[in-house]
């Protein structure tokens, strides 16, 4: 922590940081709708005279751009503020939302739903984020259990070995599947996995809000915990932390969270990963900061990096993660170099 | 390679661990392979890397730029920009092939319906027409050609993708000459037909399958001449009962080349792409007229069909949705350009045309 960091009390800080970290979000998801590969006037969209139904730029505005926009801000804040808890929890700098298989649970589940092209709706929820979404939770309860069997409490290094190892074996099980798939198939699974936040309805931000309220709830009491797991757990438990129980809500929360975030937009790229530790960079290593930081930030980050990926080429379409992976990528090197 | 020329786009594959980084997990997921690695090309372009029945949208080798074939009163298809391929392995003779090996589909369909399907003694894992294919070995596609089972049939002709340079080479080693097909526009189907015919010594029966084609349609294109063009969205893909994913013909290649010549103007007619990601607010903005929509591999049941046309009430104030007019067509053949491509074209010029269908049929 830097030393004019800790001569001001948390609560001032963290004031601070959530209002500059909130306008920037803010920001991000106000104009984020304005552009795009059309022009529209704002002063159309608004203008009650003209019915809906024959208002392009109304629509454009409402059915396209907001909710691709607000799936950009919450699948952003919830991947990089996953990445933050997994990173604590593990205490490994390169932890990331889809280090421990959630990512490649839900691409089998996607890519099994793509595949099979399963025509099945459930209250206005289609069949590639529902079973991407249990995929998730599937490679997590299988982690959770393998890091759970042998140990009193859960342990990081199984969890982490378990995780890494799932996602090679699900990928073995996607690539296994694929070979047999039709080819139109195979590259809609390819390109779901770059991610995608043209979800062109509220219904599956609607149908994921109670999943991330839950976790965010978690969220909220985890920065404790997790400044205390820096120290390593025998050292957390002596200053009254019950260290299973919060390695559980930690695990669990991030987990629930990056499944939902997913089930949205796909499992976008770098997010997770590198605005932590971006964040970690201006604010410092208090979680009390770095967790809302990080969820503000990643929400802005993802608005911008969906900007720049649907109006860059336009009218042709860049996938998401490409952006992200772009931007974030050099920046992970340096960090990687600079830690050096 | 004796053709450089159409093989660029295939080389993309080598920019894919560039695009491997826009996966999700920095690791594993990324690895899904060169199988899944080659899918990252634009859609139609994988479909045909693996040489499916979905190939025919598809690119290997389209040049990009390509000037796609203009409709117009001239109801005459244009001549192929080049050949389709010939190539005769040294030491091989020159005679007349008689055991053919084709891993290309649309090519396997091409030699039966000019009679030369009795010469045909090995097919692609993705042939799937006509009937006579069931029976025959399959040898693999485009990423997995299997060289053991194709000398094991002792072929004196293999059709290749033209990008298969590895499979080209070693057919070369081995003796066996190899006929390179390349995707292309509308008038390449005729175009390699009679390359076929030539090289078969078939050229009467080539010909005559060929210039039925071209008559059939420029019928069709004669009898939309003059005719309202709707402005239509191609999609050839998408995620089932979702409007996500939506993939939709750009200004260039097979797709597009049907489009007009059925009769409409493509709303992404000035992209200069075979295949274009159409988003919501794409599809918004470029306010089709009509949404024709293309099904193939799986068939799909009329309820499905229906339910898959409601989808796009999610976009109501686009007009081809506002006005009902949204048709789904199921069938291989809008994605093969084999000697199908005019019952496609057909079909296509009806379900854009329907205030007289009628005229529309042969």
């Amino acid at each position: 922590m830097r030393a004019s960091a800790t001569t001001r009390p948390v609560r001032q800080r963290l004031l601070l940081t959530v209002a500059g970290f909130g306008a920037l979000a803010l920001a991000a998801c106000l104009l984020a709708p304005l552009v795009g590969s059309t022009r529209i006037g704002l002063a159309r969209v608004f203008d009650r005279s003209v019915p809906f139904a024959e208002n392009v730029d109304a629509q454009i505005f409402f059915v396209a751009r907001l909710p691709r926009t607000l799936a950009g801000a919450i699948v952003g804040a919830s991947l990089a503020a996953s990445g933050v808890v997994l990173q604590a929890l593990l205490r490994n700098p390169l932890a990331s939302p889809f280090t421990l298989g959630v990512s490649a649970g839900a691409a089998l589940g996607a890519m099994l739903a793509l595949t099979l092209a399963v025509p099945v709706a459930l209250g206005g929820l289609t069949a590639v984020p529902i079973a991407s979404f249990a995929g998730a939770l599937g490679a997590v309860l299988i982690v959770y259990l393998l890091a759970t069997v042998r140990h009193r409490g859960l342990s990081t290094e199984v969890l982490l070995l378990a995780g890494v190892t799932l996602n090679a074996f699900f990928s073995a099980l996607i690539l296994f599947v694929q070979y047999f798939a039709d080819p139109s198939q195979t590259f809609r699974t390819v390109r779901w996995l770059m991610g995608d936040l043209d979800v062109s309805s509220y219904q599956p931000i609607v149908a994921s809000l109670p999943f991330l309220a839950t976790a965010f709830a978690v969220f909220a009491w985890l920065p404790r915990p997790l400044n205390l797991f820096a120290l390593g757990p025998e050292s957390a438990a002596s200053r009254g932390v019950n260290v299973h129980a919060a390695q559980r809500a930690a695990f669990f929360s991030a987990s629930v969270a990056t499944g939902a975030a997913v089930s949205v937009g796909g499992p976008v790229g770098f997010v997770g990963i590198v605005v932590p530790h971006l964040v970690r960079l201006l604010v410092g290593a208090d979680h009390r900061l770095v967790l809302p930081a990080s969820a503000l930030f990643g929400a802005a980050f993802l608005v911008a990096c969906d900007v720049v990926a649907r109006t860059a080429l336009a009218p042709l379409e860049l996938p998401v993660g490409v952006i992200t992976a772009l931007i974030g990528g050099p920046f992970f090197l340096w960090l990687l170099v600079r830690r050096r | 390679m004796g053709a450089p020329d159409r093989r660029g786009r295939h080389r993309l594959t080598t920019a894919v661990p560039a695009r491997h980084l826009a996966g999700p997990a920095p690791g594993r997921l990324s690895r899904l392979g060169a199988l899944v690695a080659v899918a990252m090309l634009a859609a139609p372009e994988a479909a045909a890397l693996f040489g499916g029945h979905a190939s025919a949208i598809a690119a290997v080798g389209a040049a990009a730029g390509r000037a796609a074939e203009r409709p117009g009163p001239v109801a005459r298809l244009s001549p192929a920009p080049r050949r389709a391929g010939e190539r005769q392995a040294s030491g091989s003779s020159a005679a007349a092939p008689r055991r053919i090996v084709s891993v290309v589909p649309a090519v396997t369909e091409m030699l039966f319906a000019m009679g030369a399907g009795d010469r045909v003694v090995g097919v692609s894992s993705f042939d799937t027409h006509p009937a006579e294919v069931k029976g025959l070995a399959k040898v693999g596609a485009l990423l997995d050609p299997d060289v053991e089972r194709i000398l094991a049939l002792r072929p004196d002709l293999v059709v290749t993708y033209a990008s298969q340079a590895d499979l080209v080479s070693q057919m070369r080693r081995a003796g066996v000459a190899t006929f390179d097909y390349r995707h292309g526009g509308l008038a390449d189907v005729p175009a390699t037909i009679r390359a076929l015919g030539r090289r078969l010594e078939t050229t009467g029966t080539a010909e005559a399958l060929a210039g039925a084609i071209e008559q059939r349609v420029a019928a069709v294109r004669g009898a939309v001449l003059g005719r309202p063009r709707p402005r239509a969205l191609l999609v050839f893909g998408r995620e089932p009962l979702a409007l996500r994913n939506v993939y939709a013909s750009g200004g260039v290649g097979f797709l597009h080349d049907m489009l007009l010549a059925a009769g409409a103007d493509n709303v992404f007619g000035d992209v200069g792409r075979e295949s274009v990601q159409a988003t919501s607010e794409l599809i918004l903005a470029r306010a089709p007229d009509v949404i024709v929509e293309l099904r193939y591999g799986r068939t799909l049941t009329p309820d499905e069909v229906r339910r898959e046309r409601e989808t796009w009430g999610l976009l109501p104030g686009v007009p081809a949705v506002a006005r009902s007019r949204v048709v789904v067509l199921v069938g291989d053949e809008f994605v093969v350009p084999g000697p199908r491509v005019a019952d496609a074209l057909e079909r296509l010029a009806r379900a854009l045309h329907p205030e007289s269908p009628g005229a529309l049929v042969r």
